[in-house]
């Protein structure tokens, strides 16, 4: 996972960079908190650009941090999912929380 | 055994949550002899996930044990048996409702029959308490070619 804070606007972006299953988000999921409650985002962005899987184990992580994010006061947005990550964020009741940005080819995004 | 399915192929390995990939991916490589669309690989891995997942940490919790996962693949068809000898599940009913889940603890979203019942064409779940529990899934690949393929027939 990619770590970057703009120091400007306090967005905190988590770039993803191994599939998300139940292994791979209990790794992570604890940095990602110690992240937040560091810099106190006004927003915080889950990249999945880089990935190309995630199953239900995903739905946990997201709302966990969308959950802390909210408590410190900030958001918290998805961009670039695939289909089949759109999916289970729309079957989970997810998206209908948080925003989630579909899958574009066009850089930067914030 | 000779001539039930077109081909078939068993793995076993120890329920650690780092081979979820390994079964996944193997499972989609088995597939791909089908042809399948990526979206069709891709809910068979997400559907393996899952119940290879639940064995690991609700079927053995912190214990080791094996888990059996097995593909069969007969005309445009894959049937995958996903089995472990755990605790077994003791209300499948409650299991499979959507949200419910018996670990929030481990941030689980209770999500993961229902994503293996729409992801697959049919899901059978077979538990006994203290024996362990099997998942058996099947897709047809190609399904909606098929069905358009039909549609024409009947017009």
């Amino acid at each position: 996972m990619i770590v970057e804070f703009k120091k400007e606007d306090k967005v905190l972006i988590f770039k993803l960079t191994e599939d998300v299953d139940q292994h791979t988000s209990e790794k992570i999921r604890r940095k990602m908190d110690n992240e937040i409650k560091r810099y106190i985002p006004r927003k915080v962005i889950f990249d999945f650009s880089n990935i190309s899987f995630m199953d239900s184990a995903g739905i946990g992580m997201v709302l966990g941090r969308y959950k802390l994010a909210q408590m410190l006061d900030g958001e918290l947005e998805i961009i670039n999912v695939n289909r089949a990550m759109k999916k289970i964020f729309d079957m989970s009741g997810v998206s209908r929380i948080i925003n989630i940005v579909e899958e574009e080819k066009n850089e930067g995004v914030i | 055994m000779k001539g039930l399915y077109d081909n078939e192929m068993k793995l076993e390995f120890i329920s650690k949550t780092n081979n979820e990939a390994f079964a996944r991916i193997t499972v989609a490589a088995f597939v791909s002899q089908l042809d399948p669309t990526i979206d069709e690989l891709s809910d068979i891995k997400t559907a393996v996930s899952e119940a290879v997942t639940n064995s690991i940490i609700h079927g053995y919790e912190d214990e080791e044990g094996i888990i059996r996962v097995s593909a069969k693949l007969f005309g445009n068809s894959v049937e995958i048996e996903i089995s472990d000898n755990g605790k077994g599940i003791g209300n499948i009913e409650e299991a499979r409702k959507p949200l419910y889940t018996s670990k929030p603890n481990l941030e689980r979203s209770g999500m993961g029959f229902t994503i293996m019942e729409s992801f697959m064409d049919d899901v059978k779940i077979e538990s006994a308490l203290g024996l362990g529990t099997k998942i058996t899934m099947r897709k047809q690949i190609g399904g909606e070619k098929q069905e358009e393929e039909m549609d024409v027939r009947e017009a």
